[in-house]
């Protein structure tokens, strides 16, 4: 690997380059003013760089070997479910009669679409328990978000004007933060010693201004809320409702339902669950489903079936929230799901929560001698585990995430969820193999012995990557956010 | 006892092995914590598992049942648009290193998708003109939301005043957006196809947060900027501008405008349709606004060596950082189709760019010529357009969703029925023109069109 500097796409430009060819204009052709007035015509030409085709692919492949994706190595970062993303679910996206076709065609020309977005609305009904999903969020936290309108709505159709949703201190940051943006105020909640939603504490928060709790089961800490029909209980005895976030559904498909546990309204993470690929930030999906009395609210359209089998999209929905985005949601995203999906069938997917929480709760028992454990017992497809002591020899999590690197893996997410110190959080995902845990976990035990023997090498890592550690603090007190090349 | 998957590696002899070392009897003893009142017992009736083969002829048979514009010659735009998307692009965002990557937490092992956005951010600024741009919101249309948000937190007003001339879509998701919030909306009318001016003025007080135009508009056409400007910025509230980036080529930028904001979505630098999405939101400001941007940021910076390296910045706005207090929900963003745009936006380079913009405005105006020549098409607007434009059909005889039916079998997908969204313009076509699009095609269109009305 190349450890030197990598020039920006800007300071390759040399004038006269080009990388393009377009078509030749076949029409009769008038100087733009011609057509657009002086004041709105740019004055100054975009300074885009001057490259030719060669410079484009070495640039880009050149960056592609300084990131590390699944298909690199393990990567198990909690909360996050970085399973394989199969090949087959990024052709058939590209199948031309899915990529190349406009939000606006007559119905009759995407009967296939149609079909594929109908089927897929079912199918994550049934998994989750739900009577009805829109697929037209983009992101788990856009799926949030839409579901609390979704409960706001439901509540003032009822002349009820509920204005707090309580969530676990263990919650994702996006829950709180999509209770605000819906307009309701938040009540955080502390769990109980043995990391669970702690029922008095519940007991206390709900009143008559309770819009829902918003609880993601299992926990981030990984362990399934045993509780839940309790928790379930005493929110819906006060008038609230039950908001699941479906980050960790990679631990339950086909086992149990949020729908069976007394949840409302679900989102999944197509992107996490579903195999579809992160592509280092997005593109995912997040549809939402929910029970029969929330389906007038659903956010519109939604796909339907009509008598003589053709499928539609069904705008006539008068209590809808509305629209949460642009067209039908991310379908090129949702095809790569449906794909999924039927690479696995019924029993295949519950296959796969069971080899994804075998994993987990495998690590864990052969990390648990050398890392503090603040949750024994059986956990789902995720644990956590403290790095606490090693601050004794001046070695933090941060640390043993950073010697990781050395080694060639991604680290787990660290220092989340915020209730336990030092956190490491991992997540295996049922693609991956014993040995490649076993190596792993042998590299977490050597970190530990190192912390203990040679902290400077854990506190120094990484020492094998293109950059070593980065001075975040300049960068957001004096931010450098373009190159400023115009 | 299941069935060996090819995702799967677990056999019953590792699966053995490590039920010894947990401890457990069975698979089954791990989900011991559930109770039994909520297991679910049976087979889900969802859809059944297909071999490879056949799940590929499944998936070839559906698609095949959409008629798409490799097959199909397009007028269809409205927010969507069908341009030549440079090969080199697949091949590039087909790299498993970008897409098979989570977002840029570990910078060291980050770099190539850390740099990419930097170059995206670079792109964004210079095309619009803006000081600080983020790293891509889900489209086009929530980045229009997000920045209404934006201006009500930063003026601390509630108003938000919207040109109907904005995409119908958008105006419905500001909409729920504004509830969530409790932001109110007025929207304001059009004239001859731009936003109505004296209107406009009548609509903005001293409550206003900021005023939501797009240009080019929902109906192709070009609104005066310039004179919109002073509006908004004399009761100080912000001005938010949506534009089409290819537009960018040709138009001045919004930035040099007086605009406080600037959104779009980037489908037209080199992202597939699909059929609406995923596309990319962009989201850029002036700099007095840059700690109140919503999704991620990149910064450079440089390692401990001196080295020149990329980080994600201006964390304590996001909600991983701040929860309730968060400028925003957002988390995920659209970073791989950020890529594509950075990809077109490299292989057009500064004198692509405005060729391909130049084409479109070649392409479309010849086109508009050759329709307003048919015998019952009129052009109702006289404002200057981009690569979008509107006709209006007679008023007896077929129906605009008749006349698409009839072309689709022609082979051609015409244009968007502006009387879904428009009651009043019941009758009216928004054609789009791209690049792609020949003399020949449009002629053919012109022609057939012709016929229908």
């Amino acid at each position: 690997m190349n450890t030197g500097e990598k020039a920006l796409i800007f300071e390759l430009s040399k004038p006269g380059r080009i990388a393009y060819s377009l078509p030749a204009c076949d029409v009769p052709e008038s100087a733009p003013a011609a057509y657009i007035p002086a004041s709105l015509l740019r004055q100054t030409p975009a300074q885009l760089p001057e490259v030719y085709e060669v410079d484009v692919i070495r640039h880009y492949t050149e960056l592609s070997r300084r990131n590390f994706g699944i298909d690199n190595g393990f990567y198990p970062l909690g909360s996050c479910t970085m399973k394989y993303n199969p090949k087959i679910n990024e052709d058939t996206a590209r199948l031309s009669g899915f990529a190349n076709i406009h939000p606006y065609q007559p119905e009759e020309s995407l009967q296939g679409a149609l079909e594929l977005l109908y089927t897929l609305q079912n199918d994550l009904a049934v998994l989750t328990g739900m009577d009805q999903v829109s697929l037209q969020p983009a992101a788990g936290a856009h799926g949030e978000w839409t579901g609390l309108m979704m409960i706001r709505a439901y509540h003032e159709s009822r002349g009820e004007k509920r204005t707090k949703v309580i969530v676990p201190d263990s919650s994702h940051g996006t829950n709180p933060a999509s209770a605000t943006t819906a307009g309701f105020d938040t009540i955080t909640i502390k769990s109980d010693e043995r990391g669970m939603v702690d029922l008095d504490a519940l007991r206390t928060a709900v009143s008559s201004d309770t819009a829902a709790l918003m609880l993601t089961n299992p926990s981030t800490l990984g362990l399934f809320e045993e509780q839940i029909m309790e928790i379930a209980h005493i929110v819906h005895e006060a008038g609230g409702l039950l908001y699941y976030d479906g980050a960790n559904s990679n631990a339950i498909m086909g086992i149990t339902r949020p729908g069976d546990m007394g949840f409302d309204v679900v989102h999944l993470n197509l992107h996490k669950t579903m195999s579809t690929p992160h592509g280092g930030g997005g593109p995912g999906a997040g549809p939402v489903g929910v029970k029969s009395k929330l389906i007038p609210f659903l956010p519109k359209p939604i796909v339907g079936l009509r008598s003589d089998g053709a499928y539609y999209f069904d705008y006539d929905r008068p209590e809808s929230i509305g629209r949460v985005k642009a067209f039908y949601g991310n379908f090129g995203i949702l095809v790569r799901a449906y794909t999924y999906i039927r690479t696995y069938g019924p029993e295949g997917l519950r296959q796969v929560s069971e080899c994804a929480v075998l994993n987990a709760n495998y690590m864990m028992h052969r990390l648990a001698s050398h890392y503090e454990l603040p949750y024994p017992g059986v956990c789902k497809h995720e644990f956590v585990m403290s790095g606490r002591g090693l601050k004794d020899y001046g070695v933090r999590t941060l640390d043993v995430a950073k010697r990781l690197l050395d080694f060639g893996y991604h680290p787990p997410t660290i220092y989340f969820p915020l209730n336990v110190e030092e956190c490491i959080m991992i997540e295996p995902t049922e693609t991956e193999s014993k040995e490649t845990l076993d190596r792993f976990i042998d590299t977490m035990i050597q970190i530990a012995e190192e912390a203990r023997t040679t902290p400077e090498l854990v506190i120094g890592a990484p020492h094998g990557t293109v950059v070593r550690r980065l001075d975040e603090t300049t960068a957001a007190r004096k931010p450098i956010l373009n190159c400023s090349c115009g | 006892m299941t069935a060996p998957h090819r995702y799967i590696p677990m056999t019953e002899q590792d699966k053995a092995e490590m039920l010894a070392t947990i401890g457990a009897a069975s698979t089954e003893d791990l989900f011991r914590d559930i109770p039994d009142a909520i297991r679910y017992r049976g087979i889900m009736p969802i859809s059944p598992a297909l071999d490879e083969f056949s799940l590929l002829g499944h998936m070839k048979a559906l698609a095949g049942r959409n008629a798409d514009t490799g097959r199909y010659t397009s007028f269809l735009g409205a927010g969507i648009y069908d341009h030549h998307q440079p090969v080199v692009i697949q091949h590039m965002i087909s790299r498993s290193e970008f897409y098979t990557a989570y977002t840029p937490y570990q910078p060291e092992i980050s770099q190539g998708e850390l740099q990419a956005i930097f170059e995206f951010q670079s792109y964004i600024c210079e095309l619009t003109g803006m000081a600080v741009a983020n790293a891509s919101m889900y489209d086009g249309v929530t980045a229009l939301s997000e920045a209404g948000a934006l201006a009500a937190g930063a003026t601390k007003r509630s108003r938000l005043v919207v040109s109907r001339t904005v995409h119908p879509e958008a105006r419905e998701t500001v909409r729920t957006m504004a509830r969530g919030l409790g932001l109110e909306i007025v929207e304001v009318g059009y004239a001859n196809g731009v936003t109505d001016l004296d209107a406009l003025q009548a609509a903005v007080t001293n409550e206003t947060a900021a005023v939501l135009i797009q240009s080019p508009n929902f109906f192709g056409c070009l609104e005066d900027l310039g004179a919109i400007e002073p509006i908004i910025h004399g009761v100080k509230g912000l001005f938010v501008v949506s534009a089409n980036p290819i537009s960018l080529g040709l138009l001045e930028a919004p930035g040099k405008l007086g605009a406080d904001i600037v959104v779009g979505d980037a489908q037209p630098l080199g992202i597939s349709q699909s059929l609406g999405g995923p596309t990319c939101g962009f989201f850029a400001v002036a700099e007095p606004l840059m700690r109140r941007m919503p999704g991620r940021i990149v910064g450079q910076t440089k390692d401990i060596d001196g080295k020149r390296g990329f980080v994600l910045t201006l964390q304590a706005r996001e909600q991983h950082i701040r929860r309730e207090k968060a400028t925003s929900n957002i988390c995920s963003n659209q970073a791989l189709l950020a890529l594509c745009a950075s990809i077109y936006l490299s292989t057009l380079g500064k004198q692509g760019l405005i060729d391909v913009a130049n084409l479109n405005l070649q392409k479309a105006h010849y086109a508009s010529a050759r329709l307003s020549e048919q015998h019952g098409i009129t052009l109702p607007f006289s404002a200057p357009f981009f690569n979008e434009f509107v006709i209006r059909l007679p008023d007896e005889g077929p129906t605009v969703s008749e006349i698409n039916r009839g072309l689709l079998k022609s082979g051609i997908l015409g244009g968007y029925d502006l009387g879904i969204a428009y009651p009043e313009l019941k009758g009216h076509m928004l054609i789009a023109v791209t690049e792609k699009r020949t003399r020949e095609d449009i002629d053919h269109f012109a022609s057939k069109l012709g016929e229908f009305a």
